[in-house]
């Protein structure tokens, strides 16, 4: 049978596209809408984006989630890929089973779950609640995604590489620093642009774990989307779209140059 | 190399395990513990709300006066208030249906996906991707405007004549499940594409010369083929929709209450920390047959010996 395309293979494709991207399509039109009402049109506008400039309170949030976002994706790139190499690497070792549950059990748990208990936490070690909570929430939530991609490309590439290098006398740590880590880098920074965007992008957790002086954006936009719909969101959500939408290329670019087929880790990364 | 990495493992190596290992530990494990501990207890008027506290100072006495305080009092609420009860049948439900929907809207896109011609593969998953990664809030919003009662959905139904007057879609149930399906359709996409990419399509021609019609040969060839990827899929659907908070909380209505929507009411307004865990700690433990599925699926795809 011919790899091809039927009637009814475009038909599932087609709808299924239109599904998932017409009501993006639609937000990002009406933030350019120049009617308050946000579901009549009253002609094109960039007036919301204008306003945008002057909301301070949407901006301070915006530059928080962004310190939190960079802090967090950094911290979670260097323990998941500890974490890849562990699980990868390491053969057997004691409380295995359980290392690989801790590692893949925040990719799925429930937020409402993780956030109530990591506020428990630190309630019980009695740490201030504020930006480095939600920076610490965050780092957990995304260090196991970025596992993932890291664990990939490591099942993905010659073992016999780093076996060469270690039988030409290389100690372990230069063998991983000159062979192992290039052949992964792309991944790891494909996992850094991942964990980045999840941080960005968490409400839940942050709400549970945040403090006085650390309103995120997410949080911010829940707040006032919970009052109903209104253009300068919609302004504020075109741009988040914008900029993840620019990451998620780069990222693919970095994954398809490590050459990690990406649909081989599973979740949707 | 594993045969020396078995029989001694440098401090370099240890390392690499110990690291993650503590901070998850310590920021995944320990809390768990602490929910079912503060499930235990009771709500005070106090900072922290509930009691009894754990005092180092008052040594071992304090200890055994500690742990004769707690009280399962909060289970034996979750299971005699109805509201509770309630609150759970309704997660599982809407999840068991939304999880089928699922199924039966993600097969046929990833079945196209996978026999579509090798070059366009790379762009149709990244748009299956795409959205995926574009915020979860964002994506919900976005119903939010096309599903009020003036909004673009019903404006589309009214001008093609399909309704006359226009129908109610914010604030219930029809509007949980699109908001569900909309946001976790990657997640049931990708893991049966994955397998299905793999198949090996002589099978189906072998059908044909057989023949078997299409329609016959998909259901008796691809579907049992897909099935891994279908069941990675599910659970990666199953497992969080069950707790989902968001889309409830501004898609759906006032009725009965999606067990994260009681959980954060109960946290959140009421501040009864004891009985949010409570709820928490039964939750997990409704799911914990599929979080060890899913672990399962995980490990054996990502790991080597383990």
């Amino acid at each position: 049978m011919r790899r091809g395309l039927s009637f009814v293979n475009v038909t599932a494709l087609a709808l299924g596209l239109a599904f998932l991207y017409l009501p993006i399509l639609i937000l990002v039109i009406y933030s350019f809408n120049a009617s308050r009402l946000v579901t009549i049109w009253g002609g094109w506008s960039t007036r919301w984006y204008v306003s945008l400039l002057g909301n301070q309170a949407i901006l301070d949030a915006a530059w928080i989630s962004l310190r939190i976002a960079f802090l967090a994706a950094c911290v979670a790139t260097v323990l998941g890929t500890l974490a890849a190499l562990a699980l990868v690497r390491a053969g057997r070792f004691r409380g295995r089973l359980l290392f690989s549950g801790l590692v893949y059990a925040p990719l799925v748990m429930p937020e409402v779950i993780t956030g109530l208990a990591l506020l428990l936490l630190f309630v019980a070690v009695d740490i201030e609640r504020g930006f480095w909570t939600v920076t610490i929430a965050h780092t957990t939530l995304t260090m196991g995604f970025v596992t993932v991609i890291v664990q990939a490309r490591l099942l993905g590439f010659d073992r016999s590489l780093e076996e060469a290098a270690m039988d030409l006398g290389a100690p372990p740590l230069r063998t991983f620093m000159t062979v192992t880590l290039p052949l992964i880098a792309p991944a790891i920074a494909a996992g850094w642009v991942l964990a980045f965007m999840l941080s960005l992008d968490d409400f839940v957790i942050a709400n549970f774990t945040t403090g006085p002086g650390a309103r995120t954006l997410p949080i911010h936009i829940y707040s006032e989307v919970r009052l109903g719909v209104k253009p300068e969101i919609n302004a504020i959500c075109t741009i988040i779209v914008a900029v993840v939408a620019l990451g998620i290329v780069a990222a693919s670019l970095l994954t398809k140059l490590s050459g990690a087929k990406p649909e081989s880790s599973g979740a949707p990364l | 190399m594993s045969a020396r990495s078995h029989s001694k493992r440098s401090w370099g190596q240890r390392l690499v395990i110990l690291i993650p290992y503590l901070w998850l530990a310590a920021f995944f494990l320990v809390p768990f513990l602490i929910v079912f501990k503060i499930s235990l207890s009771q709500f005070a008027t106090a900072q922290p709300p509930y009691l009894p506290q754990f005092d180092l100072d008052e040594g071992l006495a304090g200890l055994k006066e500690f742990f004769s305080e707690l009280s399962s009092a909060n289970y034996a609420r979750l299971v005699s208030d109805w509201l509770y009860l309630s609150s759970y049948g309704r997660s599982l439900a809407i999840a068991f249906v939304s999880t089928a929907m699922l199924l039966a809207l993600g097969l046929p896109i990833a079945y196209a996906m996978a026999r579509a011609p090798r070059r366009w593969q790379g762009v149709l998953f990244l748009l299956i991707v795409l959205p995926f990664w574009t915020s979860f809030l964002i994506r919900v919003y976005a119903w939010m405007t096309i599903l009020q009662r003036d909004g673009l959905l019903n404006q589309a139904l009214l001008a093609i004549g399909i309704v006359d007057a226009p129908p109610v879609w914010i604030s219930t149930d029809a509007a949980i499940f699109i908001g569900i399906v909309y946001t976790y359709l990657p997640f049931m996409v990708l893991p049966i594409y994955a397998t299905l990419e793999r198949m090996d399509e002589t099978l189906l021609e072998a059908a044909a010369d057989l023949g078997c019609p299409r329609w016959k040969a998909f259901w008796l060839v691809t579907v049992p083929l897909a099935l891994p990827g279908a069941i990675a899929g599910s659970i990666l659907c199953f497992i969080p929709i069950v707790g989902e908070f968001v889309i409830p909380d501004l898609l759906g209505g006032s009725g009965t209450m999606m067990i994260g929507q009681t959980l954060w009411l109960e946290f959140f307004n009421n501040r009864d920390w004891p009985a949010a865990s409570a709820v928490a700690v039964v939750l997990l433990a409704l799911l914990i047959v599929p979080l060890i599925l899913f672990q399962h699926v995980q490990a054996r795809r990502l790991e080597q010996g383990g």
